[in-house]
């Protein structure tokens, strides 16, 4: 696996590079426990540090919101990134096929097939595409290079709170796909009808 | 009462935030040309079905080759945008139908041999005498074979002239208009909308060139009917974001009220439309032509227009919503 896990850790897997095998009706999801978040950025460090994201740039981010009137007011600290979804806007608006949907439903760059026109970027409803200062479009890639081996995300893993949980949303036994049952739960910027699949767990 | 008061990000990724600005003059110059350059092709294609005789002035004969010298211009101007210039011929291995890009990608080569026929065609004796006498002996039979087309399938060319115009200057609205994550982008109007502004912008050049003085009141009559329509259009997009939900209605506050409202009513509707309007009518009425003043309004409009959608579209993501 080494040369395709490589390939895919940079996101420039293409589609047909799935190791042999893979699930093909798998739909890797996320949720973000707002409960559990404290916003200390060990996401967003553990992600620049696994996919060697380059200064001034990030793939996630915290954002907090304060809602409420004084002094009656609440607060919500959520991590975000691309939220791989299931319509892509950005995958649509490609014109050379660099963006496209690999295994499990994630959304990926293929390096050496983007120009850098940035229609994906505009396309995003989430803003979560940037352009790396090598001239490709650049996002979370949900660490697929380190889920094809049976670990989570980087982001995941080092999440000191359990705030971050990460699996197969269409698998019925997944911890992702339990605490969507179980927990109330809420997804950015809907309207969009793109079909997020970061999951707010409120 | 769950009013958001404050929100902040650690994210500040360049080009990115505080809000979307990837896009900048480049993709200005390009709307605007591309835009001027489809209605030239329609313009000069559409001149001459409805007399059925070849452009009268000079000028005109040559306009083909001047609209594909400023098309050459712009996809200067969209290639100096990209990220990774040496990979602009990715767009043409792959066609992908949901991107307008992409279909903008593969008009943009298909226009330049019509263009090319179309402009041949228009050539009167003196002018092909000319261009035979510089071109090199090698090439001397491939120039004739492309006379030989351009005048065989005259009106075949005439006709795919205006369907690519049509299409060039579609595209580069819908470009914008078909990202739901710009809202105010987010009208299928914004095709017509710079089609029609093409055409006049196009109108306008032509406008600037010494004409016969049958093309120039065809033209001017034109001109007005696409000013018509890109402020009938303009109210339509207007008025289908104030009718629609939250986004719509938050869009349309942009013009109607908010920051763009100033630069858009005083560049676009009034310097560029209304006023070269007013200027059209008194020319037709009282015979006072404005023969400078009149084509520089409409070509400034036409890229404010442009500019400032550009602009206000890039600022306007679900996130900035109240």
């Amino acid at each position: 696996m080494g040369a395709s896990s490589e390939a895919v850790r940079r996101g420039g897997a293409g589609p047909g590079d799935e190791p042999a095998g893979a699930l093909p009706h798998r739909r890797y999801a996320m949720t973000v426990d707002t409960r559990q978040c404290v916003g200390c950025k060990a996401c967003v460090l553990a992600c620049k540090a696994e996919n060697d994201v380059p200064d001034g740039f990030c793939r996630d981010w915290i954002v907090e919101e304060i809602r409420g009137e004084f002094p009656v007011l609440s607060a919500e600290i959520r991590s975000e990134r691309c939220n791989h979804c299931t319509d892509a806007p950005c995958v649509k608006n490609c014109p050379t096929g660099a963006s496209h949907v690999n295994e499990g439903g994630v959304v990926l760059v293929t390096h050496h097939k983007c120009s850098g026109c940035k229609a994906c970027i505009a396309a995003c409803p989430y803003d979560a595409r940037f352009v790396h200062p090598e001239g490709y479009v650049d996002k979370c890639t949900f660490c697929l290079h380190r889920v094809q081996k049976g670990l989570s995300p980087a982001c995941v893993g080092v999440c000191p709170t359990g705030t971050l949980t990460f699996g197969d949303a269409s698998d019925p036994e997944s911890s992702v796909a339990q605490l969507l049952r179980e927990r109330r739960s809420k997804v950015n910027h809907p309207e969009s009808g793109a079909g997020p699949n970061v999951h707010f767990l409120v | 009462m769950n009013t958001l008061i404050e929100a902040t990000t650690t994210r500040a990724n360049p080009g990115i935030d505080p809000s979307l600005h990837i896009w900048g003059w480049e993709i200005v110059v390009y709307l605007f040309l591309g835009g001027l350059v489809a209605g030239i092709f329609v313009l000069a294609a559409a001149l001459e079905l409805r007399s059925g005789e070849k452009p009268r002035g000079p000028a005109l004969r040559l306009t083909p080759f001047a609209a594909l010298a400023l098309l050459s211009l712009g996809m200067g101007a969209l290639w100096l945008d990209l990220a990774h210039r040496l990979w602009a011929w990715r767009f043409y291995l792959f066609f992908h139908a949901t991107s307008p890009m992409s279909w903008g990608a593969w008009i943009l080569v298909l226009i330049y041999p019509v263009g090319l026929l179309l402009g041949l065609g228009s050539l009167n004796a003196d002018q092909r005498a000319w261009l035979r006498g510089k071109t090199p002996g090698a090439l001397a039979t491939l120039l004739e074979t492309f006379f030989g087309w351009a005048d065989a399938g005259r009106r075949g060319i005439l006709l795919t002239s205006v369907v690519m115009g049509v299409s060039l200057g579609i595209y580069t609205g819908l470009l914008l208009g078909t990202m739901p994550s710009r809202i105010l982008w987010n009208s299928a109007v914004l095709g017509p909308l710079f089609l029609a502004s093409g055409i006049s912008t196009g109108a306008a050049l032509l406008l600037l060139l010494p004409l016969d003085e049958s093309e120039r009141k065809t033209l001017l009559r034109w001109d007005a009917a696409a000013i018509v329509a890109e402020l009938v259009l303009i109210a339509l997009m207007l008025l289908g974001f104030a009718t629609s939900g939250e986004t719509g209605q938050w869009a349309a506050s942009q013009f109607l009220g908010g920051p763009y409202t100033a630069v858009f009513f005083s560049c676009v509707v009034v310097l560029g439309l209304l006023v070269p309007l007013l200027l059209e009518v008194v020319e037709a009425k009282r015979h006072l032509p404005f023969a400078t003043i009149l084509p520089v309004l409409i070509l400034t409009g036409g890229l404010a227009l442009r500019w400032i959608l550009l602009t206000a579209g890039q600022h306007s993501a679900f996130r900035f919503l109240p």
